[in-house]
């Protein structure tokens, strides 16, 4: 006989909103795991589910960064009392072997958007008196924590006067919200201007689905933020940059209140840092543009941030100089001279490079930039063996955004593909200067008709 | 450096070069370093190396020990072989030293364990 499936209650942290079901699609296809909702999900902070065994349950708040906590629902209702009369009816043989004389445990109120104080949290335990528990209480390590759950809403600065949703169940499992600040940018060692923070590295390891011992390159590595997410689960990492003095941790410092960059900084230092040297493979000096990887060499996953050409240049080795070569005495210490690559080359490139060196299956997440008002699916970088599965937003500026984009390889380039024609990408760049320009020429008149006005007004006012 | 990333890297790229693999290794300084075994990786990883190529960069920087000139059979349960497979592909790296273009010649500098692969603008 196979055992029921069970109600579960996922309860997530309420930041990057949109990423969430894109993190837990991919973590649910990477251990091949099923999930069924109960009712869909709309803007609520917690998703209502059912899973066939508590051990899929667990597996999937094991690699999680947007959960916070999972329960096994033994009651949800929008009213208390209700909520009280179900638990009175829930099944014994459900709620038994959890109360067992040997089993010691805790009740814990959680109240989502409206603050109580101890003493009320402590009434609000002592309502739940008629459940048959017959263990110890143990507010420091118990082996039952129960939990119970009130949600206001979503709006932080006017509560209800009652909760819109009551829950209550037995505590799973939780997420990896405390990795978030271990891997904090404050306290890791060698970090740049455009570091990613941890929690968006760790959705996009999870989305890239690395596992234990795969191989994951990041071609535009900078200071590696990516990669220590990556090594985190399980990846073994690669890198490569334009930037010598960045893989060299040669730039400026990206902390105001430091002078120099230490000697020691670098991405592999922050590998030790975290205990992820082992998963540390290289870093190579190299522009993209120029591939100098193996034509069957495959990597497992591929996870970028490409430079956008704002804050980070969009460079690759060239010169417009015709015939130019660097003669024979300055060999040695020449710096190349570097041309503007473009972000419409830069994704073809990476597209290209993706649906050749990825294994079949495997992924390709990365950030692209843009216009919030332009933007439009068919816009984005595409190519005949990746597969869009998912597209999400984070806003950057009113009128600026990045998507984190998600591919998946179905299939190895035929020959023709190899070689292809991309469709041109708008270049974000450009048109990032070309607002720019415009507001701040519009926001210099504004200024300049309220200074005229007032000076007029001024001037009427003595006559 | 480590000879896991030799192993993948060809100067096809570079313009007259058909074939770019293997790169030469001029190493001046190697150092060995005590790096944490996983079996399985090392197990995954083997199928997909070049062995020959493996083989001749561990013994011409000096680091081959006793790693067998042909692949074993079987070798996903040899723990005692995936042990000496891991020490020259993870354990083993060139610090300081140059890759060489098998046909133009062109070195590639690496400083500090990390190679620099970057052509010049009149290269490219």
């Amino acid at each position: 006989m196979t055992k029921p499936w069970r109600t579960y209650l996922l309860w997530f942290a309420q930041e990057h909103v949109e990423f969430r079901v894109a993190e837990i699609d991919s973590l649910l296809s990477l251990f091949n795991i099923e999930m069924r909702f109960t009712h869909k999900p709309v803007t609520e902070p917690y998703w209502i589910v059912e899973f066939a065994s508590e051990r899929d349950v667990q597996l999937l708040a094991s690699r999680s960064v947007s959960l916070r906590n999972c329960l096994e629902l033994w009651g949800h209702e929008k009213e208390v009392w209700k909520l009280h009369e179900k638990l009175k009816c829930y099944p014994r043989n459900l709620m038994d072997p959890y109360l067992q004389p040997n089993k010691s445990f805790k009740i814990e109120v959680e109240t989502f958007c409206k603050h109580f104080t101890q003493k009320e949290k402590v009434d609000k335990i002592e309502t739940f008196s008629y459940l048959p528990v017959q263990g110890p209480v143990d507010l420091r390590n118990p082996d039952v924590i129960l939990q119970y759950i009130e949600y206001y809403g979503t709006v932080a600065n006017n509560p209800p006067e009652l909760p819109y949703d009551v829950f209550f169940g037995r505590w799973v499992a939780s997420g990896l919200r405390q990795l978030i600040k271990k891997l904090s940018l404050k306290t890791r060692k060698f970090i740049g201007n455009t570091s990613m923070d941890p929690q968006l590295s760790l959705l996009m390891a999870n989305q890239a689905k690395i596992k234990n011992g795969d191989i994951v390159l990041d071609p535009f590595v900078g200071s590696g933020s990516l990669l220590v997410a990556a090594a985190e689960f399980g990846g073994y990492v690669f890198g490569t940059d334009i930037d010598y003095l960045m893989l060299h941790g040669r730039t400026r410092p990206s902390r105001i209140a430091q002078k120099k960059r230490e000697k020691d900084e670098s991405i592999r230092a922050n590998m030790k840092q975290y205990n992820l040297e082992h998963r540390y493979l290289d870093v190579l000096v190299n522009d993209f543009a120029m591939q100098f990887w193996r034509e069957g060499c495959k990597f497992d996953a591929i996870v970028t941030d490409p430079p956008y050409g704002i804050r980070e240049a969009t460079e690759r080795v060239g010169t417009s100089k015709e015939n130019y070569t660097v003669s024979e005495e300055h060999l040695p210490t020449h710096i190349p001279a570097k041309i503007e690559y473009g972000i419409s080359n830069i994704y073809k490139d990476l597209l290209s490079f993706s649906a050749k060196h990825l294994k079949v299956g495997g992924r390709v997440v990365c950030w692209f930039p843009v216009f919030r008002q332009d933007y439009n699916e068919d816009g984005l970088p595409s190519h005949p063996c990746l597969k869009l599965v998912a597209n999400c937003e984070q806003t950057l500026t009113k009128v600026t955004a990045r998507r984190l984009l998600t591919f998946e390889k179905l299939r190895d380039p035929t020959e023709q593909e190899l070689n292809m024609d991309h469709k041109e990408i708008t270049d974000f760049r450009e048109k990032y200067f070309v607002v720019r320009e415009e507001t701040r020429k519009e926001r210099r008149m504004k200024e300049a008709r309220v200074r005229e006005e007032n000076r007029l007004q001024h001037i009427r006012d003595k006559v | 450096m480590k000879l896991l990333t030799h192993n993948m890297l060809t100067s096809k790229c570079m313009k007259g070069v058909s074939v770019g693999y293997p790169l030469g290794i001029n190493a001046s300084d190697v150092r060995v370093s005590e790096v944490d075994f996983n079996p399985d990786f090392i197990a995954r990883m083997i199928p997909k190396l070049d062995w020959a190529v493996l083989y001749n960069a561990a013994e011409s920087i000096g680091q081959l020990e006793d790693l067998p000139k042909d692949l074993a059979n079987n070798y996903e349960n040899d723990q005692e072989f995936l042990k000496k497979v891991h020490h020259v592909l993870l354990e083993v790296d060139i610090i300081n030293g140059e890759l060489v273009c098998p046909e133009t010649g062109r070195k590639f500098p690496i400083n500090n364990g990390i190679p620099n692969m970057l052509l010049n603008e009149d290269e490219v």
